[in-house]
Parts: C-alpha cells; sequence; structure tokens
C-alpha cells in the first residue's frame, strides 16, 4: 500500500497507470451490473468522452478551438464501416480503431496545418466550415460512401478469449451490447493515460505556454507552429477512435450523424466540464449521454409532444454553456478546483498567522496585468487553467 | 449559353443574401471584435416570427416589418445581456458564448414553432422572367431581394457617412476610449451597432427564406458561407463584405451547377482557406503590421 502511495505522489506515468486500473476495475463492475441498454448508452458515453478529451487538449491546453471535431468523427467512422465491411472479417477490431485512428490523425495534420495560422474566430469559422462541408462529401461519393442512407457496420462476433473470460469472471454470456460498451471504454482509457501523459509532460507545457503567451512561448525556444500542429494531429486522433467506437455502436456511419450539432455537443461537453480537464471532459461526455433521456421526460410530462420534448435536451445544453462562460468560465471541474485550493490558501494563511508570508498565492493577486489580454479571466488564480485567446 | 447566364442570375441573387449576412457579421466584428455565430439561429427566429404572423392572417409586409423589428430587439438584448460579459475577454470566450447562444436559440425555436419544415411565402412571383422569348432565372422575388440588400447598403452608408450618430458608432468602433473621453456613449453604441447588424441579419434570413422551406435548421449553412463571404472581404469592410457576398454566391453556384450541389459547402471551405492562406486580410487588404 505504501508502495502505492509513493508511486501516486512521484511518478505521474506511476498516477495515471493506477488511475487506469481503478477505472477499468469500474468499468467491468458497471458494466457487469447494467443491462444491454445501459451498456449501449454508456459505450455512446465512451465515445462522447474519447472526442471531447481530444478536444480539451486542443481548446483547453493548446487555446485552439475546433467546431470540426464532428466532422474529423466521421473520417474515423467511415474507415471502420468499410474496414469491418471486409466479407472475410479477418482483421482484429483493435486494428480497426488503430487505422481510424490514424485516417483522422492524417486529415487532422492537414487541417492543423491550416488551422496553425488562424486564431480565434477565424479558426472557430474556418472549422465550422469543415463540420459542413465533410459530410457533402459522403453525399458526392454516393456509390462508395453509401450516400444520405450511409454505411451499415457489420459488427464481427465477439472473440472467444473474450467469451471465456467473461465466462471465467462471472459465468455469465457476454452480450453484443457488453462487448461494444467493453470497446468503447477500454479505447477511452488508453486514450486518456495517453493524452493524460502527453499533457502533463514537455508536450503539454509547450501547449500551454503557446496558449498562454505567444511571444513569451516563441522567446523561450518553442516553436509555435509546431506546438499547435501537434496539439491539432493528436486531438484528431483521439476524435478518429471516437468515430470508430460511435460506429461500432450505433452500428452506422451516416452523415447525418455527423452535423454540426455533433461538433457543438462535443464543445459543450468540454465546456461544461471545464476547458483543460480531462476529467471534466468525462463528467460533460456523462451529462451530455444521460442529461437528454431525463430532460425529454420531463418535457413530455409538462406536456409537449416527443418532437418538443427531444429539443429540450439541447436547450438545455445551450443555457448551462451560456450560463458556465458568463457565471464559471473554469467549468464544473475548474471551479471546483478553484475553490478548494483558495481554501487551501485561506488556512494555510491562518495557520501562519497574521505574518504575510510572500509564499501563499493569494488568488487576486497575480495575473491582474492589464497589458495582457490573454489572463485567465476566472478571477485570475494561478489554479485556473481557463481558457485564453 | 443559357445554363451560364441563368447560373449566373442564380448566384448574384444568392450572393446578394450572403453579402447581407456577411455585412451583418462585418458590423458586429468591426465594433467589438465578436464572430456573431449566433447571427444565423437569431435571423431563424425572426423569420419565424414572420412566417406567425402571416399564418395569422396579416399580410407578408407586416411579417417582414415585424422581423426586422424583433430582429432590432433581440440583437439589442443579445448585446446588453450577454454579449457585454465578455467584452475585452479572451477570444475564445465570446466565441463559445456565441455558440452557446446559437445551440440555445436553435433548441427554443424547436421546442416553440415545432421542429419540421414550413413553406414560407414570397412576396412576388417566382416565375422566372421572360426576356426576348426565353426564360430566364432570375425571377420578380430575385429582384426584390436585390434591390432589398441595395436599398439597406446605401441606408447603412448613409447612416454612417452623414449623421451623428454614425459618427459616434464609428467612433466607439475606432477608439472606445478617446470616444468615451469625448462624450460618446460607447455601450449604447455597441448596442446599437449589435441591433442593427441584427436587422441587416434578419433580412438575409427572410430573403433566403421566401418561396422556400423554413426549418430551425435552415440558416445553419448560411453563416458558414456569410462568414466566407465576410473573409473574403476581410471581415472589416462593409464593401469588402458585400462584394464578398457576390463573389461567392457566383462562385457557389457555379459549384452547383456544374459540379454538384453537395460539393457547395466544401468549395466554400477550399475559398476560405485559400484566403486565409494567401490573403488573410481579405481580397482588399493592404500589409499592415500586428501587434504582438
Amino acid at each position: 500500500m505504501n508502495r502505492l502511495l509513493d508511486v501516486w505522489r512521484h511518478s505521474v506515468l506511476g498516477r495515471h497507470l493506477l488511475l487506469a486500473v481503478i477505472g477499468l476495475a469500474v468499468v467491468v463492475v458497471v458494466l457487469e451490473v447494467v443491462g444491454d441498454f445501459r451498456a449501449l448508452q454508456l459505450a455512446a458515453m465512451a465515445y462522447l468522452g474519447i472526442a471531447a478529451g481530444g478536444l480539451t487538449v486542443l481548446t483547453g491546453i493548446n487555446g485552439q478551438i475546433s467546431l470540426g471535431h464532428g466532422a474529423l468523427m466521421a473520417f474515423g467512422a467511415y474507415t471502420t464501416a468499410l474496414l469491418l465491411d471486409d466479407p472475410t472479417g479477418s482483421m482484429p477490431i483493435s486494428l480497426v480503431v488503430l487505422a481510424s485512428t490514424l485516417v483522422a490523425l492524417a486529415v487532422g495534420t492537414a487541417v492543423g496545418v491550416a488551422a496553425a495560422r488562424l486564431h480565434g474566430p477565424y479558426l472557430a469559422g474556418a472549422t465550422l466550415a469543415l463540420a459542413v462541408a465533410v459530410p457533402g462529401i459522403a453525399l458526392y461519393f454516393g456509390e462508395f460512401l453509401g450516400g444520405e442512407q450511409g454505411l451499415r457496420v457489420s459488427l464481427p462476433d465477439v472473440p472467444t478469449w473474450a467469451l471465456d473470460l467473461e465466462y471465467l469472471l462471472t459465468g455469465t454470456e457476454m452480450s453484443r451490447s457488453q462487448y461494444v460498451a467493453y470497446l468503447g471504454w477500454i479505447t477511452l482509457i488508453v486514450t486518456f493515460v495517453l493524452l493524460a501523459n502527453l499533457a502533463r509532460g514537455r508536450v503539454g507545457r509547450r501547449w500551454r505556454a503557446v496558449r498562454d503567451d505567444e511571444v513569451s512561448a516563441e522567446l523561450a525556444g518553442i516553436r509555435l507552429g509546431r506546438a499547435r500542429i501537434s496539439a491539432f494531429m493528436v486531438s484528431a486522433a483521439a476524435a478518429g477512435a471516437a468515430g470508430s467506437v460511435l460506429a461500432i455502436t450505433a452500428r452506422l456511419a451516416a452523415p447525418s450523424g455527423f452535423t454540426l450539432v455533433l461538433s457543438l455537443t462535443l464543445l459543450t461537453a468540454v465546456v461544461l466540464g471545464g476547458l483543460g480537464y480531462l476529467s471534466g471532459a468525462l463528467i460533460g461526455a456523462g451529462l451530455l449521454t444521460f442529461l437528454p433521456p431525463f430532460v425529454t421526460r420531463i418535457g413530455g410530462d409538462a406536456g409537449l409532444s416527443d418532437i418538443r420534448a427531444a429539443e429540450l435536451a439541447p436547450l438545455v445544453y445551450g443555457l448551462v454553456m451560456v450560463l458556465v462562460i458568463l457565471l464559471a468560465p473554469a467549468g464544473l471541474v475548474g471551479t471546483t478546483r478553484m475553490a478548494m485550493a483558495e481554501r487551501r490558501a485561506r488556512r494555510q494563511m491562518a495557520a501562519a498567522g497574521k505574518t504575510d508570508s510572500p509564499g501563499t498565492t493569494h488568488p487576486q493577486h497575480d495575473s491582474n496585468d492589464e497589458n495582457d489580454p490573454g489572463t485567465p479571466q476566472a478571477s485570475g488564480s494561478t489554479t485556473s487553467k481557463g481558457s485564453t485567446r | 449559353m443559357q445554363q451560364l447566364v441563368n447560373t449566373a442570375l442564380g448566384g448574384l441573387t444568392l450572393g446578394a443574401v450572403y453579402a447581407a449576412f456577411a455585412l451583418a457579421l462585418v458590423l458586429i466584428f468591426r465594433s467589438t471584435r465578436i464572430v456573431n455565430f449566433a447571427q444565423a439561429p437569431m435571423a431563424m427566429v425572426t423569420t419565424f416570427i414572420a412566417l406567425t404572423l402571416i399564418d395569422a392572417g396579416y399580410s407578408y409586409w407586416v411579417g417582414f416589418a415585424a422581423a426586422l423589428l424583433a430582429g432590432l430587439v433581440l440583437g439589442a438584448v443579445v448585446e446588453r445581456v450577454f454579449i457585454r460579459h465578455v467584452e475585452g475577454k479572451p477570444e475564445i470566450n465570446a466565441v463559445i458564448l456565441t455558440l452557446g447562444l446559437f445551440i440555445t436559440l436553435h433548441a427554443l425555436a424547436a421546442v416553440i414553432f415545432g421542429n419540421r419544415f414550413r413553406s414560407f411565402p414570397a412576396p412576388f412571383g417566382l416565375r422566372g422572367l421572360e426576356v426576348g422569348g426565353t426564360t430566364i432565372r432570375l425571377t420578380t422575388s430575385g429582384i426584390f431581394t436585390i434591390v432589398a440588400v441595395a436599398t439597406v447598403m446605401v441606408l447603412l452608408m448613409l447612416l454612417f457617412r452623414f449623421t451623428d450618430v454614425g459618427l459616434r458608432m464609428r467612433a466607439s468602433a475606432y477608439n472606445p476610449e478617446v470616444a468615451r473621453l469625448l462624450g460618446v456613449r460607447v455601450g449604447r453604441m455597441l448596442t446599437l451597432g449589435w441591433a442593427l447588424a441584427a436587422v441587416v441579419g434578419s433580412l438575409s434570413g427572410l430573403l433566403i427564406a421566401s418561396g422556400g422551406l423554413v426549418h430551425p435548421g435552415y440558416m445553419d449553412s448560411v453563416v458558414v458561407y456569410g462568414f466566407v463571404a465576410a473573409v473574403l472581404g476581410g471581415l472589416e469592410s462593409p464593401v469588402g463584405a458585400v462584394v464578398g457576398g457576390l463573389t461567392l454566391g457566383l462562385s457557389l453556384s457555379f459549384v452547383s451547377g456544374y459540379l454538384g450541389s453537395e460539393l457547395v459547402a466544401l468549395a466554400a471551405l477550399l475559398i476560405l482557406m485559400l484566403v486565409l492562406t494567401l490573403k488573410p486580410g481579405g481580397l482588399f487588404a493592404v500589409a499592415s503590421a500586428r501587434r504582438v
């Protein structure tokens, strides 16, 4: 136990791996308890979470906004659909997910090279155009990509080793939905460990430096373009993996699944949870998965027709997004952490008596420089990883 | 030859609408450095207001006027209630805020007006005019579109050039601090700017809708085309927005007519990327230094 605590304190990789193992255990327990319907819902949460995690890295940590992640997911989903269409079905599913990731990575690199030159509203507009344009490709190459109907995804059988393992552990058969959910969550855990390590390491520090102050970052020897493009690539790869899981979950890759709404939904998840926190992305994805049925039911009870009640969920996201950006721009996780840090700082001050030691950070004092337009606006605390530029 | 002329005429009509939308974006960007992505659903909501009135038995023009008035109010309210709080904050906050408003208005319209396609009447005939025995694709409604957009542009130009309020608005956009010192109520001018922009946006929404179908999402692609048109013109100059809108309308009309309508959005993306990489300041930009 002490060894574990030691690892937790001193090794970033160790901490992330420990969290991954704990996460996996939770996933196994949850998926064994819930039924098929919930399992599919959880699979949906997994792909939203993966994509939101990627977007968190891009928007929260590197400060680039993308409204085109839905389009990047489409590339992953269509790759998966095409690869699984192979009648021999020889390709293992993990390789399919990997291939989808690579395709989205390639597209993301091209987009990232163009995006690295843009900022703020220009970038938002360009990626918005991407989100609107990409479904058109599927329509144009109708005979190859299925046009409006899209491509059906034929899910390969659950591999025997997975069935055996499941039987060994629980004595029950693994259902298809369970298998899909496992696939999604394992992809999510792998992606998050990779993203978390990147974000905590040298690469992540560079991304943050570029976000916070371009000039200082460049003076410190960071190549702005390279940092931006790499962030976009990583983020696009995550979107590709998410698209792959989406295709497997929905058993369909169709243009109607990758509209502007999906891209905006991802952004909502990221903003809601807190820009820059992977845990926030996961919380946001959870809210986006489980809130709509709940809100829709309330709407139905209040006497709205089904179609109108279904629109209540986006109404809630939109309002929450507006409120979050106006009242708590650091999001759920960011605001909680900031409150905790502030409380800790206050307690330290109280413990130190009336001597105002310069070491204790007071939230109001730093980064209130008015020459710096990139000041994280979330009450200017050092713990804030709020949005800039 | 006939197809060429028809495609060009169709593009011109469409371009006029994009120009109006781009103008709405430019008016706001000039004064607040914000690209109002919520412009599309704002215009959609006002068009639905017009449609509701028309369906209730009022004439087209009552609906038309009501929509423009609603746009004026909506623009002012949005600026005063929401946007004011992110002015001067990081760019990304404003972007996210306008997108949040985008989703909210979209969903609100779907809840209130229903999420289905409804036909919107046209003010004038939709049949092509006859010129020398052949029917061309310019309709009376199309002419109305072009005339309406041109009128609005002239009115705006007159406002900015020759009135006191216009001068104050320009001053607050150009240098808010100095303007404030000279006694200009900068906040009010910003609100007025948003209100006027929303009127122009509503106009473009009404013009696109006329004779077609409206739906909570019918303006979604227009925001992209309007943005591309605005960037073509440099995102700062109203004249640029108009030229950009017409250029884009023509180009997209040709893409749609000769290559396939699925590729229109892709072509817009391509044009946007070309402009942003080759001439990021727009077609008429002169090289300028950026302070870092």
